[in-house]
């Protein structure tokens, strides 16, 4: 069953709530719902642009702030807005002895008042501190991980489209004896979990020498994966056999049928698995765990957990640095949203 | 060459990748490390063969072994239902008539789009006792909420929290569910003077049993993959509290370098999630409708 279903569009099937009552408590509860859902996200955002210290704040402040201070007698003082006589006056702290400080007019250093610290409240003004990214992307080598990370997913995602789509179209077009057999075999694999392979393909790898390169992660790529497979050669089932047969009147050969009629016919569905696979390789953190040594090969997920080790008392690093491994795949998300949705209900609705 | 035997080999030429892939990085493997789980291995030194020795030990003597599945299937079973149950409300929600539909459907998808270290350290800083938001939301409420992460108590409970956070995923494919159930069965339905829960009990969820049923089966496979977030946010504590399988059998592997009993434990992991499989593919004779089938 393959259909498109368009997140703008509003498709009422299903369960009906006619009454306006109904529909007024729905979107209640999915508001309520999406300020949930939103909030780990928008204090991450807001943590990475706050300055050192604010961040472990209590209760959360949303809107990163500065405390403003001025130099009175070599000193960092904090202004407070706090009330005289019943008059509030922008006055500097000086000293603090018990619950009375010592405040003072920094424009007049002669003008002095005893008053209850508690009474005033410090002031802030909003400042956003965008040098958080550079310090976090530079304290560690972040260019190189973004680099390997990078080739990781162009290399796999290029090694996965090619493969799966010359076995799909392998699995969808052509009659063999046994081949029915094989596709059994193949979806059987979408269900085997990896650990059962995992160690033997570790010691393969590691007498290949190619432990702490890229190579253990990229060259599986090129030979095809179960579940992609599986996706691509339904799509292809559903392209008319009519369109084989009219390229091959016109002197196509098989390739030539791959070329010209399938690939252009399958690209959502290729689009789909380039997606759901670059994002799939850019936050996959187990594979390079095992594979990858020395810190020049590391990858954006795995530097990203030896930062969270080191700076884990910098908030805002941390927090800065997560939000740029997360940014790539919410614009991909944003620029490519159709598709997400599209390819889901390829490979979802199986009945 | 007859046009069958040219179509035959094209075919095998086809899907060759996929063959010697297949050989070389599943089958292969899967019979080396059924042969490695009955040895002793180190990756340094030879291998010795044990013969059953690693399962015995395992099922005898390993408590970490027993503490891990206890772990796993407490996960399992709370966590899966959970995310099934919400991501079906969420997606009947998302189905109905109302404003800014697709502004909410993409609001819900979106957190399964991140996933990974930077979900799993955004996480670990939400559950901070002090100032994490968790506690800070749950005190609007009046309760003071536990350490999470560094509770043995809550830790697991914290992480079976933020799996709900990613139920957009499987919401999404619930919603696809529901656009197909065709429109002609609820207008039979009203005709029969059904109402709106009357449809729901009985024209969409059998109609969305299938969906439902696929959803279970990946989500308690992919409970015994669970790894990037116990590793990152709690290393499988405090006190083993959130000692996933696949936890211990990673730290088995790569950090005791005990690949004879790490392969031993994969090939347990797939006996179990083989047998769960195939008991919850029987049990769906009894709750799974698939149109166009005979009812027994």
């Amino acid at each position: 069953m393959r259909q498109t279903l368009v997140l703008g569009r509003v498709n009422l099937r299903g369960v009906k709530f006619q009454s306006i009552l109904g529909r007024t408590i729905i979107t209640l509860l999915l508001a309520a719902g999406a300020v949930l859902v939103l909030m780990p996200l928008a204090w991450m955002l807001s943590t990475s642009l706050k300055p050192e210290g604010a961040a472990g704040q209590m209760p959360p402040q949303w809107i990163p702030m500065d405390q403003i201070t001025v130099q009175i007698e070599g000193r960092d003082c904090y202004i407070y807005d706090i009330p005289v006589d019943g008059v509030v006056r922008r006055l500097a702290l000086l000293q603090k002895k018990g619950a009375t400080g010592t405040f003072v007019n920094p424009d007049n250093l002669e003008e002095r008042y005893q008053l209850p610290v508690d009474t005033g409240k410090r002031v802030s003004v909003v400042k956003l501190h965008w040098e958080n990214y550079p310090n976090a992307l530079t304290s560690v080598p972040f260019g190189r991980y973004a680099l390997n990370s990078l080739r990781l997913v162009v290399i796999t995602t290029i090694g996965v489209l090619v493969s799966c789509t010359l076995v799909a179209y392998g699995f969808a077009r052509f009659r063999a004896k046994g081949l029915g057999v094989l596709f059994i075999i193949l979806l059987c694999t979408i269900m085997l979990p990896p650990q059962v392979t995992l160690i033997p393909t570790f010691i393969l790898f590691q007498k290949l020498k190619w432990y702490d390169t890229l190579l253990p992660l990229t060259v599986p790529a090129f030979f095809g994966n179960a579940w992609d497979i599986f996706l691509l050669r339904q799509y292809m089932m559903t392209i008319p056999l009519e369109l084989d047969d009219a390229a091959r009147i016109d002197g196509c050969g098989p390739l030539g049928i791959l070329w010209h009629v399938i690939v252009p016919q399958t690209m959502p569905a290729l689009a789909t698995v380039a997606i759901f696979h670059s994002l799939w390789s850019w936050n996959d953190f187990f594979g390079p765990l095992i594979y990858l040594k020395s810190q020049s090969n590391w990858t954006v997920a795995l530097g990203l957990q030896s930062f969270n080790a080191l700076y884990s008392r910098k908030l805002q690093l941390l927090m800065a640095a997560s939000t740029v491994m997360m940014l790539p795949c919410i614009l991909i998300f944003f620029s490519a949203q159709r598709l997400f949705i599209q390819g889901i209900v390829i490979s979802g609705v199986k009945g | 060459m007859t046009l069958g035997r040219r179509e035959a080999i094209w075919a095998y030429v086809l899907i060759s990748p996929w063959i010697i892939g297949f050989i070389v990085f599943t089958a292969g493997p899967m019979i080396a490390s059924l042969i490695l789980s009955m040895t002793n291995y180190d990756v340094v030194n030879a291998p010795v063969f044990l013969g059953a020795s690693n399962y015995v030990k395992m099922f005898t003597q390993d408590r970490q072994f027993w503490h891990s599945l206890r772990v796993t299937l407490t996960y399992a079973v709370v966590a899966v239902p959970l995310g099934l149950l919400f991501g079906f409300m969420l997606a009947l929600m998302l189905n109905a008539k109302i404003p800014a539909v697709s502004v909410w459907r993409t609001v819900y998808y979106m957190p399964s789009v991140v996933s990974g270290v930077a979900v799993a350290i955004l996480w670990s800083t939400l559950f901070n006792a002090r100032f994490g938001i968790v506690n800070w939301i749950l005190s609007w409420f009046g309760i003071k909420g536990p350490a999470w992460l560094s509770s043995p108590d809550w830790a697991l409970p914290a992480l079976i929290i933020m799996s709900l956070w990613g139920v957009g995923g499987g919401m999404i494919i619930y919603l696809a569910g529901l656009q197909g159930i065709p429109t002609t069965l609820y207008d039979a339905a009203k005709v029969d003077g059904a109402n709106s829960w009357h449809q729901l009990r009985h024209v969409t969820l059998p109609m969305m049993t299938p969906i439902i049923f696929y959803n279970l089966v990946m989500g308690v496979i992919g409970t015994f993959q669970y790894f990037t977030n116990a590793y990152v946010m709690t290393r499988g504590g405090p006190v083993e509290a959130t000692l996933f399988y696949n936890l211990y059998l990673y730290f088995n592997a790569f950090n005791y370098m005990k690949m004879g009993y790490a392969s031993a434990l994969a090939w347990v992991l797939f006996v179990i999630v083989l047998l769960l499989t195939l008991l919850i593919f029987r049990s769906s004779a009894a709750w799974v409708y698939y149109e166009g089938s005979l009812k027994r």
